[in-house]
């Protein structure tokens, strides 16, 4: 009966601890609850919703953060972040960037096209703030920026430079999620492959299937894909994968071959500068350029709205070269360009699905 | 009898507290450890659960978890580890937004349709589970695990456009089609959002559960095979036929866990249609110790710390640190159950041994309790 007594004086002590932490806290919010929007400031700010992944991914959102780190500089305007967690709904969404344009961000951007249908809700409660959502055309608005890119266009010259460099002829495909988006890639790729050499196979693997998006998020399993498909002769790997694509370029570096980089220009991203030796090179979608060109726009008063698309021709996609040893490529190189002023010039039309 | 209940009471009580205090400072201890101020992040995650729209958040959030640690618990009673929530719930969610999203029915026919074809659906998937450890004696656990994956390859197959999958002109996703507005639950209005009106069906769900269990004969039959599969089958119980009723229900409850989202809010199943509800769900049962009132507490919890740790970021903190806590309250739960478990036998076996020794006879009703 003592030893009862004890642990229920425990018991009740940290529950008081609890309870009047709970209550310290309930006066606070209350006040601030009715507060929130007056927090809005003068002060020009940007701010951008990460995909799944985050920040640090060297890849996706890694490039809408440069971009932002380029307005933050030569704009010289504040800015926020925020990032998602893994089986999150529709709901946080919504909120995330509720609270964004309510703390007076703008533009607002949603790196990823899951956040369309939040956008969309959002963007109708806040109608003096731009909103901005990459990969997306189905949501629209007068306020809404859709940032767009032909991914399969770059895709299709990282599959020509595959082709060029491949010495077994086999190259390898890996995509993160199986999702129309990455099908685009995946199109391009095999379509540039196969134009520059008929004989040459593709083995293409996807990471997860939807909604399970961990194959953008998880390194050790684009490892495990580069591995096999490296067995089984592959001697370029192209993996387009967000953060799971630095597992790709690790294993197919360790193995001695090439692996093509995906969104940023991932031979200069400072987490793999270990294997940017084998970094062939990377196609750039740059989402980076996107994200600045909206926030300049909302500065000069001039806020971009509809379809913005981004394709060879703007170099909104392109064929990274700071690779000297691709540089060196003259063979290679020429085919890429060729190719390029082909697609730039409509000869050549690259399919969006597999 | 009654003094004797609210020393157990205490004793059940006292499991939670001391989980989740245990928790909370190991984290403060992580934190510190980490070079990150340990009061402040606790403090704005607690600032954050006072703004309205958070706590509409959090009761949404709370009403799914609800119905997904509901299920768990169903199987627990009974000694079985339903860890297949997760699939059951994703699929259910997937075949019952198409059946929604083809059909057109006056409103509340409409939605009992879907909600029907939603626990048919888990119920079939758990079902197979279930069958498997009747009939063949194959480890539930292991069954439900693999389910999971196929259910996740099953539904990423349907949804391709080829079979009944939609992808929205200009858009990278994939859907099974809007399900039409009779097909939807309203939403009761509040300042801060709406709250689904699945949420308060989730929260009577809680009601049926414990009646069903603590005053029908099937409960009873439940609770027992959970407690001694033999003793049960020796005063004749079936206990093939349990494994598979239960199964079935668990699946069924499984199978509703999609539905405040799917009625409420997006009205479609899409690609980023939330996944691991199930694998919460087992923490949240856990917590509760599978009974309707604490599996309500632990699912808010489980709610704030999800919410309120999503602000850590704009406040320069990594929200992680939510991810942390729950971690660590699992494994304190664990423990914490465990100690007071072999604390409260040992106290009783000291009581019986004491009043022996005084030569009383065993009368559990003059027990005096201090507390």
């Amino acid at each position: 009966m003592r030893r009862i007594t004890r642990i229920a004086t425990v018991g009740l002590a940290s529950a008081a601890l609890a309870l009047s932490a709970t209550a310290c806290g309930g006066k606070k919010s209350s006040d601030a609850g009715s507060s929130t929007s007056s927090s809005g400031t003068k002060e020009a700010s940007a701010a951008i919703a990460y995909d799944i992944g985050g920040r640090g991914d060297q890849s996706f959102n890694d490039a809408a953060y440069a971009g932002l780190e380029k307005a933050k500089t030569e704009l010289k305007i504040k800015t926020a972040e925020a990032e998602p967690t893994e089986g999150e709904s529709e709901a946080d969404k919504v909120q995330r960037l509720t609270e964004l344009a309510r703390k007076g961000n703008n533009p607002v951007i949603g790196v990823g096209f899951s956040y369309a249908p939040a956008i969309k809700k959002v963007a109708a409660k806040f109608p003096d703030t731009t909103f901005g959502i990459i990969d997306d055309t189905s949501q629209t608005d007068k306020n809404i920026a859709n940032l767009v890119f032909n991914e399969e266009q770059g895709s299709y010259l990282a599959g020509v430079a595959a082709a060029k460099t491949s010495k077994t002829g086999t190259v390898g495909f890996i995509g993160g999620v199986e999702v129309p988006l990455i099908k685009k890639f995946q199109a391009g790729f095999e379509q540039g492959v196969k134009d520059t050499n008929p004989n040459a196979k593709v083995l293409s693997t996807y990471l997860t299937q939807p909604p399970d998006f961990s194959g953008f998020a998880k390194p050790d399993l684009g490892k495990a894909a580069a591995k096999g498909q490296l067995d089984a002769g592959a001697d370029v790997v192209y993996a387009a994968a967000g953060l799971a694509g630095s597992g790709a370029i690790e294993a197919a570096a360790t193995a001695g071959k090439w692996a093509i980089g995906v969104d940023s220009d991932q031979y200069n991203q400072p987490g793999l500068a270990k294997y940017k030796d084998h970094i062939l090179t990377s196609v750039t979608k740059d989402v980076s350029l996107s994200v600045f060109d909206l926030i300049k726009s909302v500065k000069d008063g001039k806020p971009e709205s509809g379809e913005v698309r981004y394709g060879l021709d703007k170099n909104g996609v392109a064929l990274a070269d700071s690779n000297p040893q691709y540089k060196a490529m003259a063979d290679v190189t020429a085919a890429v360009e060729k190719a390029k002023a082909d697609i730039i010039a409509k000869k050549i039309t690259v399919k969006t699905a597999p | 009898m009654k003094k004797f209940d609210k020393d157990r009471l205490l004793l059940a009580v006292a499991g939670p507290v001391l989980a989740l205090v245990s928790a909370l400072v190991l984290t403060v201890i992580v934190l510190a450890a980490s070079g990150v101020d340990p009061i402040d992040p606790l403090r704005i995650m607690i600032d954050q659960a006072g703004y309205e729209d958070i706590q509409v958040l959090i009761i949404n959030q709370a009403g799914i978890y609800y119905l997904a640690a509901l299920a768990v618990a169903i199987g627990f009673r009974m000694n079985l580890f339903n860890i297949g929530v997760d699939g059951q719930y994703r699929l259910a969610a997937m075949i019952s937004a198409v059946v929604g999203t083809a059909v057109s029915l006056p409103g509340p026919l409409h939605v009992l349709l879907i909600v029907v074809v939603a626990m048919l659906t888990g119920a079939f998937w758990a079902g197979i589970a279930g069958a498997l450890k009747a009939r063949r004696g194959v480890s539930e656990v292991v069954s439900t695990i693999m389910l999971n994956a196929i259910a996740t390859s099953l539904i990423a197959w349907l949804i391709l456009p080829k079979n009944f999958g939609v992808q929205p002109a200009g858009s990278n996703d994939l859907t099974t089609g809007d399900i039409p507005e009779s097909g939807w639950v309203p939403s009761l209005s509040l300042p801060g959002g709406d709250i689904y009106g699945f949420t308060f069906v989730a929260f009577a769900l809680g009601i049926v559960y414990w009646f069903v269990l603590n005053r029908t004969r099937f409960g009873f039959d439940l609770r027992a095979t959970g407690a001694s599969e033999s003793a049960a089958q020796a005063s004749g119980v079936d206990a093939k036929k349990m494994i598979m009723t239960s199964m079935l229900i668990s699946g069924a409850v499984a199978g509703l866990t999609g539905m405040p989202l799917l009625l409420g809010e997006s009205h479609t199943y899409n690609l980023s249609f939330p996944l691991g509800i199930g694998f919460t769900g087992i923490t949240i049962a856990l917590l509760g110790r599978n009974n309707p009132v604490g599996i309500f507490f632990s699912a808010l919890l489980i709610a704030f710390i999800d919410k309120a740790s999503a602000g850590l970021d704009q406040n320069g903190y990594a929200k992680e640190i939510g991810t942390i806590l729950q971690g660590l309250i699992v494994i304190a739960v664990v423990v914490s159950y465990e100690l007071v478990r072999r604390y409260g036998i040992r106290r009783q076996q000291q009581k019986v041994g004491e009043e022996l020794a005084a030569g009383h006879a065993l009368k559990t009703d003059n027990k005096e309790v201090a507390a």
